[in-house]
């Protein structure tokens, strides 16, 4: 089970980052966007070729209004 | 009538440019982008406050609110300073920073690490630890710190490019709690000081710029005034005047009065 964002998800092991993204309705070149993959930032141009493994989780982030 | 100058100083008058970590400022209040009704006062108000570095915060995508904050924040022709707000560990502090450096493509980042749910205040030696690992890292740091003069001078000996102390509680708007902790955070450090969290009103802003604070960040204060744009205007207008007042020299508080009319031909009215 992959837990995205917090929450259990039907993502499986071996899809890309860029396939959780696409999930997401978010494309590669998504600006201010950024992903974290077991606590471990996942560069942009990781995300085509960076495979998830059993039980990772993913934290998928963007801008909001703050401080 | 309110006019906001987009162009000129509110005043009208000349006010040396900032520079902070290389990058030079003409407009001495940072806005915080949290609180605002909407987008579109958000916007306005950022015309307004004339602001051109606005923070913006880092947070899981919600596939429900498909936001436009980035190009609303591009039109408005600010750069983003990213917080690492809600962390309150270095490590989580270190790692916020290093993504929203991805998301954002900047290494500028406005560093939070707090250490009390209540008061918000910062965990002085988690942020400490890092700012450290952060200016090793390549960026470019300003800690919201306490208004404590030695750990203000230990970020700034650790290579921070400003520090951010606290006037009282984010979201307060208690103002400044202990002026004469801001003043000294002026003489302890060569880097710029900003003035951050805690302002209320107008008045408190052109106070911390009276202490020797080199710029003043407001969020909540403008954004959730009855008026947010109108505040920013004020606010604007006050960092301007308190800037002006510090550089001409206030004149010493004395406990009793001293006559501003000469005393000497004093004409003799004769008895009462």
């Amino acid at each position: 089970m992959i837990v995205l964002n917090g929450e259990n998800s039907d993502v499986r092991a071996g899809e890309t980052v860029a396939a959780v993204l696409a999930r997401l309705d978010l494309s590669p070149a998504a600006r201010g966007v950024a992903v974290a993959v077991d606590g471990e930032v996942v560069p942009r141009a990781e995300w085509e070729s960076f495979a998830l493994g059993e039980h990772a989780r993913v934290e998928v982030l963007t801008a909001m209004q703050g401080g | 009538m309110i006019v906001a100058m987009r162009d000129a100083t509110e005043t009208g008058l000349a006010i040396d440019e900032l520079k902070i970590g290389g990058r030079t400022l003409r407009s001495r209040l940072l806005l915080g982008t949290g609180g605002f009704p909407s987008l579109a006062v958000m916007a306005e108000t950022i015309a307004a406050s004339g602001s051109e570095l606005v923070t913006v915060a880092l947070r899981r995508v919600d596939p429900a609110s498909r936001g436009s904050l980035i190009d609303v924040l591009e039109r408005a022709g600010v750069e983003l300073l990213p917080n690492t707000a809600g962390c309150y560990t270095a490590r989580d502090a270190v790692l916020t920073a290093k993504l929203a450096r991805e998301a954002f493509s900047t290494d500028w980042i406005k560093l939070e690490v707090i250490g009390d749910e209540d008061t918000l205040m910062p965990d002085a030696p988690e942020l400490l630890l890092a700012a450290e690992q952060l200016v090793d890292e390549g960026f470019t740091v300003l800690p919201y710190t306490t208004d404590d003069p030695v750990l203000a001078r230990r970020l700034a000996d650790v290579g921070c490019a400003a520090v951010m102390p606290l006037g009282s509680p984010i979201g307060s708007g208690m103002g400044i709690r202990n002026p004469y902790n801001i003043a000294l955070i002026r003489e302890a450090v060569d880097v710029p000081v900003v003035l951050d969290a805690g302002i209320g009103t107008a008045s408190d802003a052109a106070l911390a710029m009276e202490l020797g604070c080199d710029a003043v960040m407001a969020a909540s204060a403008i954004s959730r005034a009855q008026d947010p744009v109108r505040m920013a205007s004020a606010m604007r207008a006050a960092v301007e005047a308190g800037w002006l007042a510090r550089g001409a020299g206030r004149i010493p508080r004395r406990t009793y009065a001293t006559a501003s009319s000469p005393d000497e031909g004093l004409p003799d009215l004769g008895p009462a």
